[in-house]
């Protein structure tokens, strides 16, 4: 057991975990936040992205001792109007919606970073992450239109 | 919620009494479409608005939707239903889900693509029922005649002075009527929220993090489960050595169950960890030596013997075959397949000496809740099962397996705790889509129309009776809509000690893959063209006649651009009609071909439309749940055990591979049909008719692969 402190969606935390113990599970199960999910535990399908310094990993192979000093963005943390939870919204995406947590979190990485992305840069962004509804159409229109929210042609 | 609910008594004491009240309020109503699953699934005994609608006095409307969601849309389109018959104001309803209560609502259980067609009648009748007394309620208030009133938007309303009454301020006194007879549901063309393209109910809860699923419940003193199965279906622990596991941080305690050895720990990841040096010895029983090989021999040996038990019998194919003087003949394959929820299966119990409480995402609430009390040794009164928001379903969730695994541990370790399957649990310990064998022949007539035919097919029985054996063996085979004079279905067996289940259109998902490519060997042998061939056989079928030459139409049939290439396909399932055009290419490589899906262009007739958004998503992801499955998945078995493991092995259709879908919807007044499965067994035989048109291949095994197209 260890102590690890990171900045969580802003504010300071502080964890005692063993130091192995991968992100993910801290959030799920000791800080009980449940928005980022599990789906296969070796960075397969994306459902437990979040953003590391701004950048989108994968929870369940990032261990706690490797965030320290570090900042750490959930999906609770992007406030709930985010351009890219607005375009998801309006796009209605989700079906099951237990992978749109990780969906979201890569494409709010992908949009830092090129604010207005080509369907290829989508398809190698977003490549990573696993929607078994089928909802990859919506996602990629729903990232377009996220793109222009934010550069304020809404 | 600074409210007093329709009902006048809290809904839990309202929920736990309603047995007795409902004497004398019975409003019996019969399924829409009369199949086999009916007899199984019962429906509510009685239709009590206060069972489905509650009405707060801060004029919020919810909705209990006696189905659960697992993203096929229910909880919203069933509120649509009732919210328009009752004259709701939509922006102001939600929608919870029901708790199990057979006496309220019958079977609980999202399968067969069901809930939309076998409720659109009762709920409509529901919402109309509640109106009725909505509007008797200000009619008593006002001392006019109810006839003179009509309700806009949660008010009713008197014509003659504009005054209104809010329904929020009548719930309380119109939950003191009884519930009427006869009243009248409205004209379709009345109809203001029934059709609208709604936003669904879920979409910002599923959009900001906050939508709880199974794998997030978290009751007060919860602990965590992680549980090591024998890897060899049907095999035992015979012993085990937990000393290593013991001295795991955060390691709380081991306990044998009859499905092998749990791990409980303070978090997920513990358990995990100390699962992973449990030492655990196997008796791996009778299936040890299973394999795919010979699974496969198995099913070659059957579908060479004489047909078996008939599963549909027109006319005399043996006779008229025996006296053809040429046969086209074929032998079609599919693999077991994985349904790969993206939420691993999971279930949260608490049991108690006098009661049990199970947070189960399940596709089958009643079943959940009867294998809880056996497990725990309660009344199945005792055992209350909160339905939770599923990360996916797909058929998995159909089985009850995991619930009983929890309830035993939890039986054990008597406080709440989570059972959480590791993503290689999932894939390794799924029931999986059996695996199948078909073998055909044909003989065509003067015309090179199919004048007999026969289908031998050879798979694991499951899940519900037919005429011939297993229904879900011949589903897609034994109803096809397509006319031929002598045609024989018939069942050859193929128990192979693999567990199997319902897999999104079951059945129908790979023997229309089966089916649909045989008849394009069909046209082929005749010289004609598969569309052309299709539209002489469905001249009787004008519902799925009028979805083929939809779907022909609109993907330009025949005229595909330069480089790519089309196939086509048909099916009537859960009451639906579709049809679908691939549009495809094939590049040659090195080490085969590489196939692109470009397109899909898909055409449904599914009666009336409650949410055509909702339907779009259901053609959509039905669709690319079958593309999945064609092109990636194959669960092999070796020693017993299943050879994949993760989406490292066992690999997913991603974004990049997605195609352009093209849908049409075909207008009607008829009954809804279910959607949720109808297209998914389109993608295969779409695409690998397509396959044929471009590289002359004809691919009879799944999936298709890359390697086999060169």
């Amino acid at each position: 057991m260890a102590t690890t402190r990171f900045t969580l969606n802003g504010k300071p935390q502080s964890v005692d975990a063993v130091p192995e113990m991968p992100l993910l599970w801290v959030l799920r199960d000791v800080l009980q936040m449940t928005g980022t999910k599990f789906g296969c535990g070796m960075a397969m399908c994306g459902a437990c992205t979040v953003h590391l310094n701004g950048d989108a990993v994968r929870s369940c192979i990032t261990t706690i001792a490797s965030v320290a000093g570090k900042t750490i963005t959930t999906i609770e943390g992007l406030g709930g109007d985010h351009p890219v939870q607005q375009a998801w919204m309006e796009g209605d995406v989700p079906q099951c919606g237990y992978c749109q947590s990780g969906q979201i979190m890569t494409a709010t990485a992908l949009l830092a970073k090129k604010s207005n992305p080509s369907d290829v840069d989508i398809d190698e962004a977003m490549r990573g992450n696993i929607c078994r509804c089928g909802t990859y159409n919506h996602i990629r229109s729903a990232i377009h239109r996220a793109a222009s929210i934010k550069g304020g042609k809404a | 919620m600074t409210s007093s609910n329709f009902t006048n008594v809290n809904r839990r004491g309202f929920l736990k009494t309603s047995a007795a009240t409902a004497v004398g309020l019975l409003l019996g109503f019969a399924i829409p479409e009369k199949n086999q699953l009916d007899a199984q699934f019962p429906p509510p005994p009685a239709f009590l608005p206060n069972a489905f609608i509650h009405i707060g006095t801060d004029e919020s409307v919810t909705i209990i939707s006696p189905k659960s969601e697992m993203g096929q849309g229910p909880t919203t389109a069933l509120s649509q239903i009732l919210a328009d018959e009752l004259d709701a104001d939509w922006s102001r309803v939600r929608v919870e889900l029901a708790p199990v209560n057979p006496q309220l609502y019958g079977f609980q259980g999202v399968v067969g693509s069901m809930s939309i067609r076998t409720l659109w009648t009762p709920l409509r009748q529901v919402g109309a029922d509640a109106r009725a007394m909505l509007v008797t309620a200000a009619s008593n208030q006002w001392s006019v005649p109810a006839s003179s009133l009509k309700t806009e938007k949660g008010f009713v309303i008197n014509p003659a002075n504009n005054q209104r009454l809010s329904y929020g301020s009548l719930a309380e006194a119109a939950n003191k009527l009884p519930v009427p007879k006869g009243v009248k549901v409205k004209d379709p063309k009345d109809f203001k929220i029934i059709g609208k393209p709604l936003a669904r109910l879920d979409t910002k809860a599923k959009s900001t993090g906050k939508q709880n699923f199974g794998i997030d419940a978290r009751p007060a003193g919860l602990v965590y489960a992680s549980l090591v199965r024998c890897p060899v279906f049907g095999g035992k622990v015979a012993s085990f050595d937990a000393t290593k596991t013991k001295a795991v941080a955060g390691v709380k305690d081991v306990v044998q169950i009859s499905n092998g050895v749990a791990v409980i720990a303070d978090n997920t990841w513990a358990a995990t960890q100390g699962r992973k040096v449990l030492d655990v010895k196997w008796n791996e029983g009778p299936n040890a030596m299973q394999s795919s090989a010979a699974i496969t021999k198995m099913f070659t040996e059957l579908v060479s013997q004489p047909a078996g038990k008939s599963a549909r019998k027109d006319g005399d194919a043996a006779a008229a075959l025996a006296k053809a003087s040429k046969k086209i003949e074929a032998v079609y394959e599919a693999p077991f397949q994985s349904h790969a929820p993206m939420e691993p299966m999971n279930c949260t119990a608490h049991v108690r000496a006098d009661g049990c409480d199970v947070w189960a995402p399940t596709q089958m609430q009643t079943a959940a809740r009867e294998v809880a009390a056996q497990v725990a040794g309660l009344k199945p009164e005792q055992v209350l099962i909160h339905s939770e928001y599923m990360g996916g379903g797909f058929g998995r969730r159909g089985s009850v397996d995991y619930v009983a695994e929890v309830v035993e541990i939890a039986k054990a370790v008597k406080v709440p705790v989570k059972l959480t399957w590791t993503r290689e649990d999932d894939m390794q310990h799924d029931q999986y889509r059996p695996a199948a064998m078909v073998k055909f022949t044909a003989a065509l007539d003067a015309n090179g129309l199919p004048a007999a035919v026969e289908a031998k097919v050879a798979t694991p029985p499951y899940g519900f009776e037919g005429p011939g054996g297993p229904g879900t063996a011949v589903v897609g085979l034994q109803d096809t809509l397509y006319t031929i004079p002598n045609y024989l279905v018939a069942y050859q067996g193929g128990e192979a000690g693999i567990p199997v289940t319902y897999w999104r259109a079951p059945g129908a998902s790979q023997n229309t893959f089966f089916w649909e490519c045989f008849v394009d060997e069909m046209a082929l042998a005749a010289g004609k063209n598969p569309l052309e061939y299709r539209q002489a056989m469905l001249k009787n079928s004008p519902r799925l006649l009028a979805t083929l030459n939809l779907a022909a139409e609109k993907a330009n049939w025949g005229k595909a651009p330069a480089g790519r290439f089309q196939g086509i396909a048909t099916l009537n399932h859960v009451g639906s009609f579709a049809s679908m055009v691939a549009e495809i290419s094939v590049i040659d490589g090195k080490t085969g071909g590489k196939l692109k899906v470009h397109k899909l262009t898909c055409a449904m007739d599914c009666g009336h439309v409650v949410n055509p958004k909702i339907l779009e998503q259901q053609i959509e992801g039905g669709a690319v749940y079958g593309l999945t499955a064609a092109l990636k998945g194959a669960i092999t078995i070796d020693r017993g055990r299943v050879v994949q493991a993760n989406f490292n092995n066992y690999d997913m259709l991603r974004i990049d591979e997605m195609p352009q879908f093209d849908i049409h919807v075909i207008p009607s007044t008829e009954a809804p049909g279910g959607t949720g499965e109808s297209t998914t067994p389109l993608s295969a035989p779409a695409i690998a008719n397509a396959i044929f048109a471009a590289t002359g291949k004809r691919l009879r095994k799944l999936p298709l692969r890359n390697q086999d197209l060169a």
